[in-house]
Formats: structure tokens, sequence, C-alpha cells
């Protein structure tokens, strides 16, 4: 249960810091009158859809990391037997890092008020995801084709399920980009895009990130520091 | 409805939230089922889940008659049993208590209490309610499938959970882990929306110290339960996984029946770290929004500001972090290193100090206050009796050389049931009786409800304080009949059977509650916009109940904390919290 507890750890180093800013000491009873809000002395005002992603991310973020506390205790057992990672993956960790740069630029395009550049990027990030996610399923293929089914091995097991789960969010993003650039369709101003495009992009790194990190887990390229966080805590 | 962006108070930047378009609703299927109003929300929320608990309760009579009178209810099987429990279990958890507490009260107390016309994202909160009530309606269908609804336990530990033999083991099972999980994906929709309401659509004054000890239970509980119900979700899929496709995640080399199965080498362990990593921390998720609910009741009805109101907040926050790291200690038995063991009951009993910080500032709270032995108050009171109980035993199975031997004995079923049963429930019905006014405009029958508060706390301490002793004898839990033993007395088995009347009685009280809720409704005396005098933000809504937007023209605009009750030298005996100060007047000639 290591990754979980560093991954809580560092939500609650976060949530410590955001405490720390909010004058728990105060002694409300001896204040009377308007005290302004944090939240209006700010300049940088973040819109409610912003942090909702947030902890949204926050949520899928303790969930991946469950699913690798999950795995780095399973694959201890007698039965683990690693399966060959196909070369498909490290393509499609390259169309994945295309997907996320090419809504980067969206959003940028956003900023400047480039609507051209903003259907680019929607179009280019979308197209690339999906591209993605053939990949995967042809790496699925592949690796049943090669006799390593869901059922074989818990190795494969995992492999399956986490590639399916962080797939199944990719697609998640899908509707939420699909619905922006529909905006785009319908002619909204570029300004009221801006938001949505931001969230698409943050969504999309966030979701590169954790693909990173599963791919060093699946490949076994994490397992000294996995040794490492588990001798920590036994 | 006309929306206003904020006015402007002198000397006050304008708040940079720009009020948000309100969604209003067209027809009435928008407006009382498809409703994406906060307060219309939280009834749906609240009457399924009082829905699906009355279920539960009925399931605990049935089981309740077969323990009090083993062998005289042919229709009481040692299958039925089991299923009976675990039914019981996980509905009176998580389809009763924590959607109530988070869906209930969290959607209609929430936007009231910080000041803001709705949730952020009520779109989002409508869509929580459906996946809830489609998890209720999954759940439920398993009554009805061949093979009726999984016996595993609540727990649902595997092997036995998907092994043959178990009852429910060809559909029950699927239908309650897919139930449970629609129900965190539907609870995550929910909770991004309590959330982020609290943090971001809070009126102009409010700040986080100013809000009532309710919305900081809710909030914390709410923080906790996105970060914990992952843990299920891993393993409700992953379990279903070695139930359908044959994986063996969870599943060791066994033999089923004489057959030896296709699993192989999976961690049972693996499964119990995991529902416990949520199973933890759900019991202070349904723990703090009691604690806050418990806090506002006593300090509006003993008339005196809550004692210790920082660290209040403090302890909040302190139990909510702690109750991450103690999960182990459900697993003492599971045959873990020692070292582990000696780790988490350090961990549990650390709790132990925020809990008793809590305990110590409600009666310290009630300390020469001017205690009004209201319906509300009744069940705030018998809320701190029976947390206190709860802990106490608590502290016996927290050491692992105790509990070792009190380990799946009735002691446990008594101590969880005080902990988390008993005491959430009378917060649950303190905070009915005390905001049923809010809701709908009228008082609830002040006789049906001291009836139905007299029986409730005395039948409960009926039935669990045998309990106790019965676990310490050594009676074992989950067993559908004892039978002839020699450490058990004949007169365990008389004790039994009263605990079983008292347990009919008991919920017989909860019929008349129901009585009196929908009674009130129509014939209950007209309560007024703050019956009980209460000087937090939901009692100061322009209409009663809370019409759509809740505040009318204008946000309200806080100037103290909830809690200014018997200020001296004020006119009344409370301060709302939207009450200027003297000399600045509500709007705004500032000094």
């Amino acid at each position: 249960m290591s990754a979980i507890i560093l991954f809580l750890a560092g939500i609650a180093a976060i949530a410590g810091w955001w405490l720390s800013q909010q004058r728990l000491t105060a002694k409300p009873w001896l204040e009377e009158g308007l005290i302004v809000d944090l939240r209006e002395e700010s300049t940088s005002f973040l819109p409610p859809a912003k942090i909702g992603l947030g902890v949204f991310l926050a949520v899928v973020g303790s969930l991946f990391a469950l699913f690798i506390s999950a795995y780095s205790m399973r694959m201890n057992m007698v039965d683990w037997r690693a399966l060959p990672v196909p070369r498909l993956l490290w393509f499609n960790t390259a169309v994945l890092v295309l997907s996320s740069v090419a809504l980067q630029g969206a959003h940028m395009a956003a900023r400047r008020s480039d609507i051209d550049g903003v259907i680019v990027g929607l179009c280019a990030g979308g197209a690339s995801a999906v591209t993605f996610l053939i990949g995967q399923l042809l790496a699925w293929r592949e690796l049943s084709g090669a006799g390593y089914f869901l059922a074989s091995n818990p190795a494969n097991s995992f492999f399956y399920l986490i590639t399916a789960v962080h797939g199944l969010h990719l697609m998640g993003g899908l509707v939420a980009l699909g619905r922006t650039t529909a905006k785009v369709w319908r002619g909204v101003a570029v300004t009221q895009l801006r938001l949505s495009v931001e969230l698409c992009a943050i969504y999309w790194h966030f979701l590169l990130l954790v693909w990173l990190v599963l791919l060093g887990l699946l490949t076994g390229w994490t397992d000294n520091f996995v040794d490492i966080c588990r001798q920590l805590l036994s | 409805m006309v929306d206003v962006p904020f006015d402007t108070v002198a000397g006050v930047p304008p708040a940079e939230v720009g009020e948000v378009e309100l969604y209003h609703p067209r027809s009435w299927w928008t407006k009382y089922v498809f409703s994406q109003d906060a307060k219309v929300i939280a009834v749906q929320y609240s009457i399924t889940a009082m829905s699906i608990g009355m279920v539960a309760l009925v399931l605990s009579w049935l089981m309740r008659l077969q323990l009090g009178f083993p062998g005289t209810f042919s229709f009481i099987d040692a299958n039925q049993y089991l299923q009976f429990i675990t039914m019981h279990g996980m509905i009176m958890v998580i389809y009763l208590l924590t959607a109530l507490f988070l869906g209930g009260f969290g959607n209609y107390l929430i936007p009231l209490m910080v000041g803001a016309r709705d949730m952020v994202f009520p779109y989002v909160n409508m869509l929580s309610y459906w996946v809830y009530l489609l998890a209720v309606v999954v759940l439920a269908a398993t009554f009805f499938v061949p093979g009726g609804p999984t016996g595993a336990g609540w727990t649902l530990y595997p092997p036995q959970a998907i092994l043959s033999g178990t009852p429910g083991q060809d559909w029950g099972i699927i239908f309650m882990l897919a139930s449970l999980i629609l129900f965190i994906i539907g609870f995550t929709m929910g909770g991004l929306n309590y959330v982020v309401t609290v943090l971001q659509a809070r009126t102009r004054g409010m700040t986080l110290m100013r809000l009532p000890l309710t919305v900081w239970g809710i909030f914390t509980a709410t923080v906790m339960a996105l970060l914990a119900f992952p843990a299920l979700f891993v393993a409700s899929v992953m379990l279903l996984l070695d139930r359908l496709l044959g994986t063996s995640f969870f599943m060791p080399t066994l033999v089923e029946m004489g057959t030896l199965t296709k699993y192989g080498g999976g961690s049972p362990i693996l499964f119990q770290h995991l529902f416990w990593f949520f199973g933890h921390p759900e019991v202070y998720i349904v723990a703090l929004p009691a604690f806050g609910i418990i806090s506002d009741l006593i300090s509006v009805h003993a008339r005196k500001n809550i004692f210790g109101y920082r660290m209040m907040v403090w302890a909040i926050v302190a139990i909510g972090a702690l109750s991450f790291v103690v999960w182990a200690h459900h697993m003492y038995v599971s045959g873990m290193h020692p070292y582990f063991g000696f780790f988490f009951a350090t961990t549990t009993l650390i709790i132990a100090i925020p809990t008793a910080i809590k305990v110590y500032n409600w009666v310290l709270t009630l300390w020469r206050g001017d205690i009004h032995l209201t319906i509300p108050m009744l069940f705030a009171l018998a809320f701190i009796i029976t947390f206190v109980n709860g802990g106490l035993t608590g502290l016996f199975l927290g050491n692992v050389v105790v509990d070792v031997p009190l380990s799946d004995t009735m002691f446990v079923v008594a101590h969880f049931h005080m902990v988390m049963g008993i005491a959430p429930i009378m917060a649950v019905f303190g905070g009915i009786y005390h905001w049923y006014p809010k809701v709908t405009g009228r008082m609830l029958n002040e006789a049906l409800g001291r009836f139905h508060f007299w029986v409730s706390f005395l039948g409960a301490y009926a039935v669990f304080f045998p309990m106790h002793y019965l676990g310490l004898l050594g009676m074992p839990r989950r067993y559908h009949d004892i039978g002839e033993t020699s450490f058990i007395p004949a007169s365990a088995h008389d004790l039994n059977a009263f605990m079983s009347v008292a347990a009919l009685i008991v919920g017989f009280a909860q019929l008349v509650f129901l009585f009196n809720l929908i009674w009130s409704l129509f014939k209950g005396k007209e309560a007024g916009g703050n019956p009980w005098g209460a000087a937090s933000l939901e009692w100061q809504t322009p209409e009663t109940p809370p019409g759509h937007g809740n505040w009318g023209k204008e946000l309200p605009i806080v100037y103290r904390w909830a809690y200014d009750y018997s200020v001296p030298g004020a006119i009344r005996d409370f301060v709302p919290q939207n009450e200027p100060p003297a000399g600045l007047s509500a709007q705004g000639s500032h000094p």
C-alpha cells in the first residue's frame, strides 16, 4: 500500500499548505464585521470548473495509485510471470505525447484568441488520442495472439486491467474534447472557449503523466523503486 | 426570479465570483423529478436512502427473530441468514448512512449554510442522484435474481465471496459489485460538487472559520470519501474480474467441491488491504458529518456558543487525516507481522485524542448552557452518550492482544453498532427533527417525536448493551444458530430472546417516525422561518421552505460566525450571521 500512502501524503501536503493559508488560527468569536475573504483578495481567481477538475484529478490519481499498490503487492507472489511489453507501446506513448502537445498548442492559441490554431490543436489532439486508443487495442491483440490471455497470469491481468482503465479515462476525456470541438463548430467566441480548452489540456497532461508512470511500472523500469518503497513499509 | 449580480457595499471589493447563471426549471418534470436544484436532490437522496434503509431494517428483524428464537421460523435457513447479514450491513453503511449524510444533508445544507444559490455543478449533481438510484435499484434487484443476494458478509472477503457454497454465488455477488461500482461513480459526481461548492461558492464574509461545523464535517468527510472510495472501486473491479473472467487477483489455488479451481496464486489479504483502506475512512465518513450536526444542534438548543470552535475544526481535519493510516486494525487476525499490528494499534489509539477533544467540547458547551430538552437536543445527548460508549469499546478492540480473543464475537458487533450504527443514526434523527421545519415549513409532531426518541434510545441500548456481554462469553458473530456449546449458558439464550423483542419494538418506533414525517407534512404546526432561534445562515432565508435560488434577489453578507448565542447586551438571545454589527446597516454605510 506504499504507492497510495505516498500519493495521499502528497495530497495531504497540498491540503495542509492550502489550509495554512486560510487563517485557521482566527478567533471567529472575536471577529465581527466583514472580513474580506481570501478568495476575493487573490487576483488570480480560479473558476469553479478548474478547481473541480483539480479535485477530480486527485480522485483519479488515487485510483491509479491504488492499482499500482495492488500491482506491487501482487507481483511479489510466486506465480507472477512478467509479460513482454509490445513494442507498439512505445509508438503509442509517442502518439499520446503528441496529443498532449497538440492540446497545449490549442490552449496557447486560445489565449492568443487564434481560432484557427484552436481548431487545429483540438482536431490534432483528438485524432492522436484516438490513434493512441487504437494502438492500445492493437497491442492487446498482439499480446492475446501470442498467448498472453487475461486470465493466464496475474501480470497479464494487471496489464489488461490497468491499460483498460487508463483508456476509459482517455475516452471520458474525448467526450469533453468532443463537446469543446462542438462549441467551436457552433461558432462560440474564442474567449468563451478558453476555459474548456485549458481544462482539456490539463486533463491530457495528467493522463500522459499517469501513462508514463504506468509504462514504467509495466515495463519493469520502476521495479527497483517499488522494492525500495516496499522495504520502507515492511 | 432575477439573477442580480452582487451589489457593491462601500469599502468592500465586489466579489469576483460573478453570479452563475442559475438553471431555471421549465416543467413539472424538471422541477421535481429531473431537478437540478440541490434542495430537491437532497430530498430525493433522503427518500431513496430511507426507503432502502427500511429494507435493511426488516432484514435486521428477521436476523433477530432467528437469533432470539432459533428453529422457530422455518422460512429462515442458514443461507438466508447470511444473505440478510450481508445486505443489512451493506445497505446501512453505504446506501443509507453515506448517502443520507452526504447526499441528503450535504445537498440541502451546504448551499444554504455557505450562502450559495445552488451547488456549483447542478447538472452533475442531478446525475449523481440518478446514478445513485440506479445503484440502489441494482442492489435491490439482487433479491430477485436466481440464487438471491450474496451472503458473503458485508466485507465480501474472497475467496469465499465468489465460491460455491456461499449463497448468491451465481448472480448476487455480481449485482452487488456492479451496484457498488455505480454507487462510487455517482458519489464521485456528488462529492466534487460538495467540495467545490464549499471552496468556491461561499458568500461574502463567509470565511472558512465562520462555517458552521456541520459544513466542516460534511466537507472533510466528502474529501475523505473521494479519496477512500477508489479503494473499494479497485477491489470491486478486481473481484468482479476474478468472478467473471477467471483472473486470480485475489483467488488462491484451492479446491472447490472436490475439484481444483482454475484460480491460483492470488492474495485474499490484498483484498482485505484494499477493502479496509476504504472501510476505515468510511467509519469517519459517517461520523464526521454526525459530529458536525451534533455540534450545531447542541449549540442552538443550549443557547450557547460552541466551546472551542477552532479546536473542533482542527480535530475534524486531524481525524480525517489520521483515519487513513489505521486501516489494518481490522486485520489483526489475518496473520500480519506483529510490528505491523503495533503500528496500527498506536495510530488507532492516537485518533482517540482529537475525538476526545470533540466530546469534551460538546460537554463543555452544555456546561451552564440554557439547555432546552427539545427533540433534536435529546437526540444530540443520546449521540454523545452512545458515541462515548462505542468509543470506549473501541479502545478494547484497537489493542491487538485484546482484539484477538474478541475478534469475530458479538462484542465486535455490539461495538460497531454503537459507534457507527446507533450514534450516527441519532445524529440523523436529531438533524431531521431540527431541519424538517426548514425543509417543509412545518414542525414535526412533538408527542410522536418524544415517543420515537425514548423508544429508539432505550430500545437500542436494550439490544446492544447485552450484546457486549454475549461477546465476552465468546458467542460468535455470523452464526445462524449457536446450538449446544459448553461455554454459552442457557441464560444467554434468554438474553438473546429479550434483545430480539427489543429490536422489534425499536423497529416499530421507526414506523411511527415515518408516519410523523408524512403526517406533519400536511398537519404539522406552522414553523415560521426560524423556529429554534438559530443564528446560522440557512435559517435566514427570505422564504421558508427556501425558494429556487435560496436567497431572493441578493445573496446574504456574513458578518460573524454561526454561534452568537446569548451574547451579552444583544436584544435577542441570538445574532444571525447576516446581521450587520451595530453602526453598520445592511446596505452598508461603512464607518
